[in-house]
């Protein structure tokens, strides 16, 4: 398939209830941070990018949000195409100019405070990172603590970015400024705003 | 679908267009990400005027799905101009289900109150706020208050209840009673009674605020810390009343005080229609209870 079809293949089926339905499973998963949402597979991105996290592009982004892409998307043009013709996404220069930013392997991603942290003033004015990964459970645990979860909650996503807890301690020591995490797994997807606690993390 | 494409002139999903949606959502995830710090937002004009809920509205069709169950109230009643106006407007442009009733709704819009009946996890509780700033009345410059924020700067919220205290002998402040927020951002709870600030303390619910013409939305995730401000030896307490629901007997709950005639009669009855309602259903009297109804039949013909 050429880059001209796969760029226009693979939108929202029905954009308007799609998008609304991806987005009210990324509002529920940052309002309560390592429940896991199930999300139906609603687009069909070029590989490297996951349906997943190809929705949650499509029904967050647009001409507004400048959008970074770690060197793996990066290198597709397929991948860029089909951003671009199914939201008008301009890409970002670099990581900090980002709103949001698509990271397809995590593991080797750029340090979390590369990334826009808002000014204190207007802590908003961040970077949401959106990670790909294989899935939600069998990676190392991650003992959550902090707004939106009731005692504690556990999530164990695989090929984290290095030394990502203590990266993220530093990340909630910046509050109120700081990153906010979307992790995109096949047919569900997970949130870890700024103000989750990493309590533990089991090898 | 059929049906709404071959209307002549039709209205997108919940009202508003799609990229106006993408851009209240971005402010609705940085809001829960950052509990009770004010987003900016590119606020439209609605079909209503400002200060009848355009905020609460905008922050509804962004987040409405064909699948919700819509509850709007209004002081607390399900059966008053702009609740029944709000809900009209969901039916008409969302094609949403509306209820009355708390437990049944997935998202209520609320006007000035909070239900009595405990919410639960999966609700999202939106509220129309006029003024978001809570230091806006003691420093009226934006650049000000934004900088008071940004260095946790709250001085001046203490000296305002304080001087309640000096004038009144108690803090005076009986709605949109200051709030902090996880033990950071001091937040407007919208202007509810301050009977129902502990109801937003690690309430299961999602709730979400939304302020039209002065362009902000915030939230306050579940399971999250809400905490009146107050003093040591002044405690927050809220608003007690000394005679139960007229209608349904309910103590402890909030009661509007109702003008019965021109002589100086009234009653109290629960600001919560819903919940009132519900409790006269189940067998519970007040003392102006409908069998007491022909009682204030007879004074009818009276005036």
């Amino acid at each position: 398939m050429d880059i001209a079809t796969q760029s226009i293949d693979g939108g929202f089926a029905e954009p308007v209830f799609n998008a609304q339905a991806v987005f009210r499973a990324i509002m529920d998963a940052m309002a309560r941070p390592g429940f896991v949402q199930a999300l139906p597979q609603l687009a069909r991105p070029p590989a490297p990018l996951s349906a997943t996290a190809g929705a949650v592009a499509l029904s967050l982004c647009d001409n507004d949000t400048p959008l970074w892409l770690d060197p793996p998307l990066q290198a597709e043009a397929s991948v860029k195409a089909w951003l671009g013709f199914h939201s008008g996404v301009p890409l970002a220069n670099t990581p900090a100019d980002a709103h949001f930013a698509l990271i397809a392997n995590p593991k080797e991603m750029a340090a979390l405070d590369g990334f826009a942290q808002g000014t204190q003033e207007y802590p908003d004015r961040s970077t949401t990172l959106i990670l790909l990964v294989d899935d939600l459970a069998s990676g190392p645990s991650l003992l959550l603590e902090g707004p939106g979860i009731e005692k504690t909650s556990m999530i164990a996503p695989p090929g984290m970015p290095r030394h990502f807890v203590e990266q993220w301690k530093q990340n909630n020591q910046r509050f109120p400024r700081g990153v906010d995490i979307i992790l995109a797994a096949p047919g569900s997807l997970a949130c870890l705003p700024r103000t989750t606690r990493i309590k533990s993390m089991e090898a | 679908m059929n049906a709404q494409s071959t209307d002549i002139a039709t209205y997108n999903f919940a009202y508003l267009d799609e990229q106006t949606k993408r851009m209240i959502r971005r402010a609705i995830l940085k809001g829960i990400a950052i509990p009770g710090y004010q987003v900016p937002f590119a606020s439209r004009e609605m079909p209503m005027p400002y200060g009848w809920g355009t905020g609460g509205v905008q922050v509804t069709a962004s987040i409405i799905g064909p699948d919700d169950v819509l509850k709007v109230i209004d002081q607390g009643a399900d059966d008053t101009t702009n609740a029944v106006s709000i809900r009209a407007f969901f039916k008409k442009v969302a094609k949403v289900d509306v209820t009355t009733e708390t437990a049944k709704a997935t998202i209520i819009q609320t006007r000035h109150r909070i239900p009595e009946q405990p919410l639960t996890a999966g609700q999202v509780l939106v509220f129309q706020v006029p003024i978001p700033e809570p230091l806006r009345f003691l420093e009226p410059r934006e650049t000000e208050t934004r900088k008071m924020h940004a260095l946790e700067e709250y001085g001046l919220m203490h000296v305002k209840l304080y001087e309640d205290i000096a004038k009144h002998g108690r803090i005076a402040t009986t709605y949109a009673y200051p709030v902090k927020v996880e033990g950071r951002y001091v937040m407007d709870p919208s202007p509810t009674p301050k009977f129902d600030n502990p109801k937003m303390h690690r309430s299961p619910a999602l709730q979400l605020f939304g302020a039209g013409r002065e362009k902000r939305i915030y939230a306050v995730p579940p399971f999250t810390e809400v905490v009146s401000l107050d003093f040591e030896d002044h405690p927050f307490e809220v608003q007690t009343f000394d005679q139960p629901c007229a209608l349904c007997g309910a103590e402890n709950v909030y009661l509007d005080e109702v003008i019965l005639d021109d002589h100086g009669g009234h009653m109290f009855v629960c600001s919560d229609t819903d919940h009132c309602e519900k409790r006269r259903a189940d067998g519970h009297h007040g003392h102006l209870a409908p069998e007491t109804h022909s009682a204030s039949g007879k004074m009818e013909p009276a005036e």
